[in-house]
């Protein structure tokens, strides 16, 4: 199918969840769970098509503003189709996360939602950097607006936070597309943003390695990594649960896609040399980003900071360049997709219920809600990297591939590990064990609407951990035919 | 006259013909809806005569005055304005003023201005042109009868304006002086003590028309004017006027060879780049969207001379008019649409300009807040609206000329910019605490901001129709 009626269908979906909120206030969001749930199985038909002969699993090309060489190309690889299906599954989770919890603006929330993750599928499949930036900011407002409307008590702070940090990085990006576009007109003649064409373009070593820092400043921005990581923590525990679970489940991942395809794509050359300090900052987040959430006394701003460190371990992944450590940096992506979004589920529903995100408040809620117990057991032993889940599979191969790489930073990254056992568990304890908390009388467990996402996600993570070959098989032909690991 | 030149000249004789009209018809029949309407008729059968008009190419007439593409693209966002504005200011005379008729006359001459100076290519008749444009802005600003703001408004911008005209004009004589030509002629030929002459005459002339664009450091009667005006008026003064004068610029840099002079190049770029800073800083600070439009409006000016530079480097017919043309059609679908906004919003009592009256303006009326937003997101450069659009065709531009400078000072002043054009954006989406006091909006106010709304985020998905024409225009 026609990959831009994928997208053109989200954002239709998106205007008409916006209306049907004036036929009936409950309309709107079953109509954007239907949007994502057929979203879903047409991934999932499109998926189990095969690819093509160029292992293409969808392709649209037409001229777009013919001026300037800008095309609309979508295509969509075995890496893309990855994503675009997490995309979609996690758009039925943010969708069910936030079932009962907005009460004002429902048309508007859903709108928002369905454009996020317009702007997303397009980030995912777009292969001209033109459109690829316009997407890239596409996903961006509609998500400061579930941040600044429906978040928590300090909203305005960090919705603007947000925005300012993936909007200034973004024009850096945009500054170093355009010096590209325009080196490559010097010397080729023709103005061209397609990704293909730019592959080939001939630069000079210490241009190129500038512009890679353009497009690495605002990828890592995104990820986020150290030092510009500021606004996620912020973002994370203010917004509504949906738009938690869509920022890290989705959009995080977005930052690394663009690593892999477009930063060290380009500029393969000026990424292996900057590989030691791109090692060196994941290294850097994962123990930062594990200190600071075990210092965490909010439920989700631990979370949020975890997210940081997992964020590492995708970063010295896919610096080390070579194949392994780039599947787990994919595989990385796709776990900690559904892990943490499990998490800022969790984290709303208790946020729903107690009215509080202070751990201080909360202690021995198991015995309130077994069901909720049990699920963020699972959900936080797989993010810790217990054997078995996809999350120790992302990280084994990525410690893995960086050992081939770089030994001292690895070992670092390794002691990451322990340090996510201590906040993991240190969650698990100060939330759902301990002594039951006397203000705590009674706690609504968990119904059969969450159960049903929880148990697809724990299902969907023990299938990446015990067999993740279909998923590593997905990333393969794009990784082998990198300029940067051979 | 040939009938090549008649053809050519035919929409400015429907405007000026209109305007006698008009005198006529208020003399014999005082109604507010009969005088809009006829004014409207007017600006539409102007319009329907610039095809025809731009059929015959460039003609030039006894050097004082060009008719191009590049002129008649002018003529038609010009026009466009003038409609808007008349769907803007309807109700918002017939709520303010008792005598209404008047006001359709000065719009009708101050277009005739700007649409003349964006055609002049020759001194005199660009300083009577601007001429006809400022007297009658004076006027327009000053058209409420009661209240004092409108009044400080005109008098500050009637007395800096001469001021600015005149050394304009002194400029001239002392150009005039140096190199024996009246026409927008190159004076890189003339040599010795004449040379001196010459140069400082252009950095007067530069002054003057640097006051009438509201560039640093002539930037400072910009947000008084903008907060004392009637807001449809504001719109006009900041899209009309403005894009008048640069049009007018740009034409004479490329034909006169400005940046060939070093030190006035210079200048130029050195304005560029503080007017992007200090407008979008100084924008940070307003508490008033009236002011705060203003000072994002020297910012935007800043970027334009982006595209002059590239213009006087490369030529006529180069990306740099292109990008000018394109940075403007979206100036004005933005810049007309925000002040439309607060027009449509104003109630009697006075516009609605400070920014807190627009807390919650999303959960009281959609519609409207939603054009605001895309106007406050184009202002900003976010994609899917033509001001990203501009914005890249600028940097297209600059990159093109290697213009690193001004292009950084592009990038700085735009991050800075996002912040205040998104703080509009979040106070709208606030929760309202109070029941709304805002008027409802008049169908035809409506109508405009709604169409330039949509003008704005269609311009930014599809705007190859637009990259286009001003392609085939063929610059001044």
């Amino acid at each position: 199918m026609n990959l831009l009626a994928v997208i053109l269908f989200l954002l239709g979906a998106g205007v008409v969840a916006g209306i049907a909120e004036r036929i009936n206030a409950n309309a709107p969001r079953l109509v954007s769970l239907a949007a994502f749930v057929i979203g879903l199985a047409w991934t999932g038909m499109t998926w189990l098509g095969g690819p093509d002969a160029m292992g293409l699993y969808g392709h649209t090309e037409f001229d777009w503003i013919p001026r300037f060489g800008i095309s609309v190309i979508l295509s969509m690889d075995g890496l893309s189709m990855m994503m675009v299906t997490l995309t979609m599954f996690l758009g039925i989770i943010a969708v069910v996360s936030s079932w009962d919890e907005i009460e004002e603006g429902r048309g508007f929330f859903q709108f928002n939602i369905l454009w996020v993750m317009a702007g997303v599928v397009g980030v995912f499949t777009a292969l001209d950097l033109f459109l690829f930036f316009f997407f890239w900011e596409v996903m961006l407002i509609p998500m400061y607006f579930l941040i600044a409307i429906w978040g928590h008590e300090n909203k305005a702070y960090a919705a603007m936070k947000f925005f300012l940090f993936t909007q200034i990085s973004g024009l850096l990006m945009l500054f170093a597309i355009l010096v590209l576009v325009y080196l490559n007109y010097q010397s080729s003649g023709v103005i061209t943003f397609a990704y293909a064409d730019l592959l080939e373009a001939d630069l000079d070593p210490s241009v190129a390695y500038w512009l890679m820092l353009g497009f690495f400043v605002a990828f890592a921005t995104k990820l986020p990594s150290v030092p510009v990581h500021t606004w996620l923590p912020d973002a994370h525990t203010q917004a509504p649960t949906a738009g938690s679970v869509i920022l890290a489940g989705i959009l995080l991942k977005t930052g690394a896609y663009g690593l892999i395809r477009f930063a060290v794509e380009l500029f393969p050359q000026a990424s292996i040399e900057f590989g030691f300090i791109a090692m060196l900052l994941g290294v850097v987040s994962i123990l930062y980003g594990g200190v600071m959430a075990y210092s965490q006394s909010d439920f989700k701003r631990l979370v949020a900071y975890s997210s940081i460190a997992h964020m590492g371990f995708i970063l010295i992944g896919v610096y080390a360049f070579n194949e392994i450590g780039m599947q787990g940096a994919i595989i990385t992506m796709v776990a900690h997709g559904f892990s943490t979004a499990a998490l800022f589920m969790m984290a709303g529903a208790i946020q729903h219920r107690l009215h509080t995100r202070e751990m201080s408040k909360m202690g021995g809620l198991w015995v309130r809600a077994p069901r909720m117990g049990v699920m963020t057991l699972f959900f936080v032993v797989a993010s810790v990297g217990m054997p078995g889940l996809g999350n120790f599979i992302g990280e084994f191969l990525a410690l893995l591939g960086a050992f081939g790489a770089n030994v001292p930073l690895t070992v670092a990254a390794a002691v990451g590990i322990v340090v996510a056992a201590v906040y993991g568990l240190s969650l698990m304890q100060r939330s759902f064990q301990g002594t039951p908390n006397p203000d705590v009388a009674t706690m609504q467990d968990f119904g059969v609407r969450e159960m049903t996402v929880m148990v697809l996600m724990m299902v969907a993570l023990v299938w990446v951990g015990v067999y993740p070959q279909p998923v590593l098989d997905m990333s393969t032909p794009f990784i082998q035919s990198m300029e940067a690991l051979r | 006259m040939t009938a090549d030149q008649i053809t050519a000249l035919m929409p400015f004789f429907v405007l000026a013909g209109g305007i006698t009209l008009q005198l006529l018809v208020i003399a014999f029949m005082r109604s507010h809806s009969v005088a809009a309407i006829f004014t409207a008729i007017v600006f539409v059968a102007a319009l329907a005569f610039v095809p025809g008009a731009a059929s015959v190419g460039t003609v030039v007439i006894h050097d004082v005055v060009t008719i191009d593409g590049y002129a008649l693209f002018f003529f038609v966002l010009f026009g466009i304005a003038a409609l808007a504005t008349i769907l803007l200011c309807y109700r918002y005379w017939e709520e303010r003023v008792d005598y209404r008729e008047e006001f359709y006359i000065l719009l009708a001459t101050a277009v005739l201005g700007a649409c003349s100076t964006a055609a002049a290519s020759h001194f005199v008749t660009l300083l009577i042109s601007l001429e006809v444009l400022s007297i009658s802005l004076y006027a327009m600003i000053a058209y409420p009868q009661s209240g004092r703001p409108p009044l400080e408004a005109a008098a500050k911008y009637l007395i800096l304006s001469g001021a600015a005209t005149s050394t304009m004009l002194f400029g001239i004589a002392l150009i005039f002086m140096a190199s024996g030509h009246m026409d927008f002629a190159p004076v890189g030929s003339v040599a010795g003590n004449d040379a001196v002459y010459a140069a400082v005459g252009q950095g007067m002339l530069l002054m003057g028309i640097f006051f009438k664009l509201s560039l640093v450091p002539f930037h400072m009667w910009t947000p008084d004017v903008y907060q004392g005006a009637p807001a449809p008026v504001a719109g006009f003064v900041a899209t009309a006027s403005k894009a008048a004068v640069f049009a007018a610029l740009m034409r004479y840099t490329v034909d006169a060879g400005l940046l060939e002079t070093e030190s006035i190049a210079f200048i130029i770029v050195l304005v560029g780049v503080i007017s992007m800073v200090i407008g979008n800083l100084l924008a940070l600070l307003q508490t008033n969207l009236k002011r705060l439009l203003a000072y994002s409006s020297i910012a935007h000016l800043g970027y334009l001379l982006i595209a002059l530079v590239v213009a006087a480097e490369l030529g006529a017919t180069s990306i740099g008019v292109e990008a000018a043309l394109v940075y403007l059609a979206g100036y004005f679908a933005m810049t007309l649409a925000a002040f439309g906004v607060m027009s449509v919003l104003s109630g009697a009592d006075g516009d609605l300009e400070d920014l807190s009256e627009y807390d919650g303006l999303f959960w009281e009326r959609p519609v409207i807040a939603s054009v605001l937003a895309a106007a406050a997101l184009s202002l900003a450069g976010i994609p899917l609206t033509v001001g990203f659009i501009a914005k890249f065709y600028l940097f297209a531009a600059g990159a093109e000329n290697a213009q690193w400078v001004l292009l950084w000072a592009l990038v700085v002043g735009s991050a800075i910019g996002v912040y205040y054009y998104l703080r509009i954006v979040f106070l709208m989406t606030k929760k309202p605490d109070t029941e709304s006091t805002l008027p409802t909006a008049a169908p035809a106010g409506l109508v405009a901001v709604v169409v330039l709304g949509l003008a704005i985020v269609v311009l930014g998905i599809a705007p190859a129709p637009v990259v286009d024409l001003v392609q085939s225009l063929g610059g001044p």
